[in-house]
């Protein structure tokens, strides 16, 4: 088509439609740019910048940049991954993530990232604050101590189960995730199978009764790391 | 050539990463003639008997014990290795820093379900480690050099890592090996 604009990606020319973001572009041409917030049925949200490049030199989040003919975007280089890692890092201290006995583990976005990146332990010291776990529901339940705020169940739950069951409270260290009733989640009219549910990254909103039903080596990142499904367009483009 | 020595030691853990270290199977007969295990509950060495290349540290640090015994591995080795989630970031004993420790003791000694205390003393004898406000990890507690995360780590990951040490060569590990859980 005659309307593609190209630009590059750490070097190598990628055509992209204009109005597309970067990410977009980048993982139709197989290039995988990590994320957390970012999902590919939700709005660009620039929330938790784990996408971040360098574009023309300046640090822009790849899913909400968009494309411009004869951009020069740097994804894979050690000075992002070292960024990228440190907000991992920073999100690890800052919840209580038990990945040993968590049910998310093996197919938890968040872990996969410190998996892909390079992380063996968090240089910054652990907070160890008190959250709270809502298991009103029966058959959902939240668990707030595993909470990275990236805001898919707020988004997923608005613009795609149309409810708006959850919503942000408070700001900075105070902010979490709160429903839409006066009492708890079970007072929602939230369901098992809303994509709310199915799209939070980490195991702090769960269904009950699956438990660790996938066996370890079978589970979503146990031998390849996240991105591997994007990285494979590139493999089969060529 | 004396051999290189290693000491490890549990701290607040339980002893699934020593035994993920036994997991190495057959190779464990090379690791003996590559070194010398010192200071260890695998031999029950008490004292440090000389400097120790490598120190493997399982478990966090839950009492005062924990950390005199950390601060004693640090003294006397050159390398010192948080192994495991529990070394890392306390992992299961760090379940109880969101709770205040007066309301922890209270529920194992007076208010748990299946408590039978007529006394309603807490324990508190001298000859008992201190207990900490909270779960330490060992890297807030002493310089650690490396850690090898898992719950346990793999025995692959643990032998890599050893042989890489000894051989002071870079590890080159396959995707699967480093794991948190």
């Amino acid at each position: 088509m005659s309307d593609k604009i190209k630009f590059t990606i750490d070097g190598v020319e990628v055509e992209a439609t204009p109005g597309q973001t970067i990410m977009q572009a980048a993982d139709e041409a197989g290039v995988y740019i990590p994320r957390l917030c970012a999902h590919k049925d939700l709005l660009p949200f620039g929330s938790c910048r784990v996408c971040t490049v360098m574009v023309n030199d300046r640090p822009q989040a790849a899913c909400t940049q968009p494309v411009s003919a004869g951009m020069s975007v740097e994804s894979e280089t050690e000075e992002i991954r070292q960024i990228r890692v440190n907000l991992i890092e920073m999100l690890f201290v800052e919840g209580n993530h038990y990945c040993p006995f968590c049910e998310k583990s093996g197919n938890c976005e968040l872990q996969a990232l410190g998996y892909r990146l390079g992380m063996l332990a968090p240089k910054y010291p652990y907070m160890f604050n008190k959250h709270d776990v809502d298991a009103s529901h029966p058959d959902i339940y939240i668990d707030h101590n595993r909470c990275i705020l990236c805001a898919r169940c707020v988004r997923s739950s608005k613009e795609l189960d149309g409810k708006n069951v959850f919503q942000f409270v408070g700001r900075g260290i105070h902010k979490k995730v709160a429903f839409n009733s006066d009492t708890n989640l079970g007072a929602t009219d939230v369901s098992v199978t809303d994509k709310a549910i199915e799209n939070c990254p980490v195991g702090a909103i769960l269904k009950k009764g699956v438990g660790y039903s996938v066996p370890i080596g079978k589970r979503m990142y146990d031998t390849q790391p996240i991105g591997s499904d994007i990285e494979a367009r590139k493999a089969t483009a060529k | 050539m004396a051999k290189p020595k290693i000491a490890t030691a549990s701290l607040a853990g339980c002893f699934g990463c020593h035994m993920s270290l036994l997991d190495i199977d057959d190779r464990i007969l090379t690791l003996v003639d590559l070194v010398d295990f010192d200071k260890s509950p695998v031999d029950d060495i008490k004292k440090f008997t000389g400097r120790c290349a490598v120190g493997l540290i399982e478990g966090g640090c839950c009492n005062e014990e924990n950390v005199h015994n950390l601060q004693y591995f640090r003294e006397n080795c050159d390398i010192l290795i948080s192994v495991g989630e529990c070394a890392i970031m306390g992992g299961i004993p760090a379940m109880r820093n969101t709770i205040p420790l007066k309301e922890c003791l209270d529920e194992a000694y007076l208010n748990g379900p299946t408590v039978y205390n007529p006394s309603g003393n807490i324990p508190g004898d001298k000859e008992l480690p201190l207990i900490l406000d909270k779960v330490y990890p060992c890297h807030e507690v002493v310089k650690m050099d490396y850690h090898l995360p898992g719950c346990p780590p793999s025995a692959d990951l643990l032998w890599e890592a050893l042989v890489a040490l000894l051989e002071n060569k870079p590890m080159d590990l396959p995707y699967e090996v480093i794991k948190y859980d």
